[in-house]
């Protein structure tokens, strides 16, 4: 395997090399050259903004298929709380759970239970004496590679409990394989997923081992729900084993503020969506403001998971949905206090490992030759037309200057320039016109005046 | 190598600018994260207060093997009891901009906290000059 996975890829067919991705990319890891876009694993968090912006659908990302369900015995589902907006408020979740056991699952549990275990572990964490504030939500896969990548200076504010699709992974297994009396390994848990980072997250985890064994996405299970949720009259005694266990507010962990809400008023939280929006964050918390707030909840997507680009329904909309399902629901999950300190003492709720920083940013790995590149960019960054265009291929004047310091570009990828160099070369051409030299000058006004008559 | 960033008096939407250019520059380098955290803080707080308190200033960043060595020099009112100006919570800033939640008399005193070795140059009615030395030995990561 090499070094980095990624969920997000490029289907090279359907490139027309435009440049909407990498304006668009937060991390600038994608490049035009030879007419495709081409994405810099070091640098991708797969955040998925790229397959976003595109406008003809040539970014995508690779999730498992219903085919990969087949090499299990057993199969629980784990849909996200975001699953539970997308059906226009026409589906209530008992029918949606049913529809996920009637097309091929043996159980089905929801991440907002783990959501609710989630926010009960950030609560008791807040009671530690050591937390450094700001601290930082880990729940988006996205933000925490973000971080890694762009923010290695606050790695050390990110809270180390697992998100809840782990914890859901964690407890779905465990209990399906002692109710039924079987080992772990014959059983496959799929999560069902808005988000491609996850997908990352899964195969490659930052800190710590995963429960999960595939990842279906949302907008690939969103038809076959469609299709089939009618048939369930067939089923009836699916809709009475179909209870949903999470909370109003594990449920809502897929819309803004959710994470935060299980707080109590002495712990003042920050929500913040959408990348460029946290990034402005970011940068002052490492300044050094915001010291004052205890709890940051970012979510790299507009519209929290709703906005997951692997959703179906407008995450604004998909929102009044979700909502009016949690207020049907009760406030607490009803967890236990043992139940609770059975998870914290199994260790699926904290990570076992550090998080590390992807030097990415980085010119040279000799500090001396770094400062030499940082002054060669920073001398051919003021040379270049700051137009900021990204017809060179690279994102900005800035990012081609580091290209070029770094032997991937040249500066002939600057149209702008070539324009100007052609100009010069007209007036240069014009003026060679113009004067030519004595020998030929009376020739010339020989030819001229016979023409004249 | 050495850069400068001009910073204007009482622009509050560009305050912070400076320390983002820094930040990436040292980034860049590989300077190891700690490092680039202080740098930050102290260039942040020096440009609020070139910000809040002087007419104009500038600050110089240049880096070598012996360290960083950040310049913050501004043509301001200068500092008239620097052993006031030192202690956490005391300040000089107007009503209106302590408002704002700015000027809350930790600018200084974090500075301090943030590098190894601070020298302050003040005269009243001229400016002030701070000199801020940051070691490159430490292995922090």
């Amino acid at each position: 395997m090499s070094e980095y996975f990624h969920s997000v890829r490029l289907d090279k067919s359907k490139c027309i090399g435009c440049t909407n991705c990498i304006k668009r990319c937060p991390t600038e890891a994608i490049r035009v050259r030879d007419g495709k876009a081409h994405i810099l694993e070091e640098r991708c968090i797969d955040c998925g903004e790229c397959i976003r912006v595109c406008p003809e659908h040539a970014k995508y990302a690779i999730t498992d298929t219903f085919e990969m369900l087949r090499k299990f015995k057993y199969r629980l589902a784990i849909p996200a709380p975001s699953l539970f907006g997308q059906f226009a408020g026409k589906l209530s979740d008992i029918e949606i759970i049913a529809t996920l056991k009637m097309l091929g699952f043996d159980e089905v549990l929801e991440v907002a239970l783990g959501a609710d275990y989630v926010s009960m572990a950030y609560r008791k964490y807040f009671q530690r004496q050591d937390v450094l504030r700001p601290a930082i939500s880990s729940a988006c896969p996205a933000l925490v590679r973000l971080i890694q990548v762009r923010f290695p200076t606050l790695i050390p504010h990110i809270i180390p409990i697992e998100s809840p699709m782990e914890i859901t992974a964690y407890l779905a297994k465990k209990e399906f394989a002692e109710k039924q009396n079987i080992a772990l390994t014959e059983v496959g848990v799929f999560f069902i997923s808005p988000c491609p980072a996850k997908v990352t997250a899964v195969r490659q985890p930052v800190a710590s081992s995963t429960y999960v064994d595939g990842i279906i996405s949302i907008s690939e299970i969103y038809g076959l729900i469609i299709r089939n949720h009618s048939k369930l009259r067939h089923f009836p005694e699916l809709l009475k084993t179909s209870r949903p266990r999470a909370s109003s507010g594990g449920l809502r962990w897929a819309r803004p503020g959710g994470e935060s809400i299980g707080f109590s008023n002495n712990i003042s939280h920050v929500q913040v969506q959408g990348i460029d929006h946290i990034i402005k964050v970011l940068e002052q918390v490492e300044m050094g403001k915001l010291r004052n707030v205890d709890f940051l909840e970012l979510q790299a997507c507009p519209g929290g998971c709703l906005g997951g680009p692997l959703t179906v329904e407008n995450p604004f909309v998909a929102r009044v949905y979700l909502n009016q399902m949690a207020n049907d629901r009760t406030e607490t999950a009803g967890i236990t206090a043992e139940e609770f300190q059975g998870i914290e003492d199994s260790g699926a709720l904290y990570f076992n490992a550090d998080i590390k920083a992807r030097q990415i940013m980085r010119l040279d790995e000799d500090i001396a030759k770094a400062l030499e590149k940082v002054e060669k960019v920073e001398n051919l960054t003021q040379s270049l037309p700051g137009l900021d265009c990204g017809a060179c291929g690279s994102p900005t004047c800035r990012a081609l200057a580091e290209d070029i310091v770094q032997g991937l570009a040249n500066r002939t990828y600057c149209t702008i320039e070539l324009r100007s160099d052609v100009r010069k070369l007209a007036e240069r051409m014009l003026e060679f016109a113009q004067h030519l030299p004595p020998t030929m000058e009376k020739k010339t006004q020989e030819a001229k005046k016979d023409e004249d008559e | 190598m050495k850069m400068s960033f001009p910073i204007a008096s009482d622009d509050f939407v560009q305050a912070g600018e400076a320390s983002s250019k820094i930040k990436r520059i040292l980034k860049q380098i590989g300077i190891p994260s700690g490092i680039i955290r202080r740098v930050s803080i102290a260039v942040y707080e020096s440009e609020m207060n070139i910000v809040i308190h002087a007419s104009d200033g500038e600050i110089t960043l240049s880096v070598s093997a012996d360290g960083i060595d950040i310049i913050s020099s501004d043509q301001g009112p200068g500092i008239a009891d620097l052993e006031l100006a030192m202690q956490e919570g005391y300040s000089t800033a107007s009503e209106e901009v302590r408002r704002q939640g700015f000027g809350a008399g930790m600018g200084l005193p974090n500075i301090k906290k943030s590098c190894d070795q601070l020298n302050i140059e003040s005269e009243l009615g001229k400016g002030t000059t701070l000199t801020m030395h940051f070691n490159l030995t430490e292995s922090e990561v």
